[in-house]
């Protein structure tokens, strides 16, 4: 087996990497744990229980591949860092080209693209998210069960309990519509208005990294590098000008509507439409304008 | 972002440094677990001389020391870092080593893991919540997924696991006294070897402007059904 490829059942970034992983080899086999992904191919399935990094990476690195693909999500990347270890592998993270040893790869949560040669028998890499689009493989998978050699330590890290984050609102991950607020928006209350916009689309509400520091908003609600990435239909960023580390969190949406009162600033070159304007007025209007066309009072 | 001729680093000279998000609350949750049961915070850091800026930084923050691996300002991969710090962690041996989650400029999201596995330590990443108790740690990710390890361990963490005080006046000055050892750690050649960093192409156009100020609601709305989100 040349390629295989590290899943988690109905993943979408997992399945960005098997196709990423299948653009090398065709034949790219899959690894899983507990459940096996519903795509055509060999499977070979663990099961080990909960979450626990290093036993999983123990499992991968003994099937003897000398290509590991994951997807380039929290997991992915840390399973590959382990096996990189354990396979004295070489591994490169948020991967978008890959031929032989000579990958490209992001930096600065892509605003900036690493041409390198990975040197070693065994390259890992993890594929960025979105960089390739999943192409259909679903199928009848050729489940091949087997039980990894793990060594004493490896159970050690395990996901041992889970506690309910969730705040009952619209996750900010899988909303279809996001509406953020950056700097612009000039205070905590001047969400108000983002808020009843956000409530008319079904739309989860976000923010600049400038906001969280302020203490205007809480850092779950943060989208960027260091904050949620997020992947939506339209991304609506309000007051926000658009650094570098916010747009590597908004990378996946598909369309996106900036409003500013700068039209130069740098979201204006990312942006699919735009309104120039102050958000406070801009936002209020777009709202009102919404229930009149539904005809609410 | 602008390159070097040699299209192999970002071209600095006019620009200035920071401490990554997630390494700034990787500090400040360490001085807080220092501050609460005792203990010494050494912030390590590789990079060139002018590094020295930003773990004065992290001292105003308050931590006790700083440990600088004086790099050329050269590249290195993240295994040759990894083998840096296990250098200089095993003489200290601490109970705790905190990793920010992952570079904000490489991001190779493995330095935390390589130094764990040469150490023999366990290590849990990604946390927004960690509790320190009778020799373990309880660390808790954004998902809501729990660990619990003994300690010694090593942790990398995410932004938003605390918010970074602002330093005071005094804690800066304070700061300036504190002990900064440098240390020439040895160069490896790199397994990822960097060939040219390039800039993506931009999508060439700028956005299509639906109007100016509250005028502009019509446009929108018109847009927001075509695209089926209305």
């Amino acid at each position: 087996m040349s390629v295989l490829v590290f899943m988690e059942a109905g993943d979408e970034l997992s399945l960005q990497a098997l196709t990423f992983a299948r653009g090398i080899d065709p034949e790219a086999e899959i690894v899983a744990f507990g459940t096996a992904p519903a795509v055509a191919g060999v499977v070979h399935l663990a099961e080990l229980g909960d979450y626990a990094p290093q036993a999983w990476a123990r499992a991968i690195a003994g099937l003897g591949a000398t290509t590991i693909v994951a997807a380039g999500s929290d997991r992915g990347n840390e399973v590959l860092a382990h096996a990189a270890v354990m396979t004295g592998g070489v591994f490169a993270a948020n991967v978008i080209e890959a031929a032989g040893d000579d990958i490209v790869r992001m930096r600065w949560g892509g605003s900036l693209l690493e041409e390198a040669r990975l040197h070693g028998d065994v390259r890992l890499m993890t594929v960025a998210p979105h960089a390739v689009a999943a192409e259909e493989a679903a199928g009848e998978p050729d489940v091949r069960t087997f039980t990894p050699e793990l060594h004493d330590a490896d159970m050690l890290v395990r996901v041992v309990e889970r506690v309910d984050t969730s705040t009952g609102g619209l996750s900010l991950a899988e909303a279809p519509v996001v509406v953020s607020g950056g700097r612009g928006v000039g205070s905590a209350e001047g969400f108000e208005p983002l808020e009843d916009l956000a409530s008319l689309l079904g739309a989860a509400v976000g923010c600049s990294r400038a906001v969280t520091s302020a203490g205007w908003r809480p850092h779950t609600d943060q989208v960027g590098q260091t904050g949620t990435k997020i992947s939506p239909e339209l991304y609506i960023p309000c007051g926000i000008s658009g650094a570098t580390q916010h747009m590597a969190g908004c990378k996946g949406a598909k369309k996106l509507l900036a409003i500013n009162s700068d039209p130069e600033a740098p979201i204006m070159a990312s942006a699919d439409y735009a309104v120039v304007g102050d958000v406070l007025e801009v936002v209020p209007a777009i709202s009102a304008e919404l229930r009149r066309v539904r005809g609410a009072p | 972002m602008v390159l070097t001729a040699d299209e192999r680093a970002i071209e600095t000279r006019h620009l200035g440094f920071t401490v990554s998000p997630h390494e700034e609350c990787g500090v400040e949750e360490a001085v807080r677990i220092a501050e609460a049961q005792g203990g010494e915070v050494t912030v390590v850091t590789l990079g060139p001389p002018e590094a020295e800026e930003q773990l004065r930084e992290m001292l105003a923050l308050g931590a006790d020391r700083a440990i600088l691996l004086e790099t050329d300002g050269a590249d290195w991969d993240p295994e040759a870092t990894a083998a840096a710090l296990v250098e200089v962690i095993e003489g200290e041996a601490p109970d705790l080593v905190i990793f920010g989650n992952e570079s904000a400029d490489s991001g190779g999201y493995q330095v935390g893991i390589r130094v764990a596995h040469a150490l023999a330590r366990p290590i849990v990443t990604g946390l927004k919540a960690l509790a320190v108790e009778d020799g373990q740690l309880r660390g808790q990710q954004e998902t809501g997924d729990v660990y619990r390890v003994p300690l010694p361990a090593v942790v990398t963490v995410k932004e938003g696991i605390n918010l970074p005080r602002y330093p005071s006046v005094p804690a800066k000055l304070r700061a300036r006294r504190k002990p900064v050892d440098r240390v020439q750690p040895a160069a490896r050649a790199p397994r990822i070897e960097l060939v040219r960093l390039r800039v993506p192409e931009g999508r060439g156009h700028q956005a299509e402007v639906l109007g100016e100020g509250p005028s502009a609601a019509p446009a929108v709305v018109e847009l927001l059904q075509r695209l089926g989100v209305a």
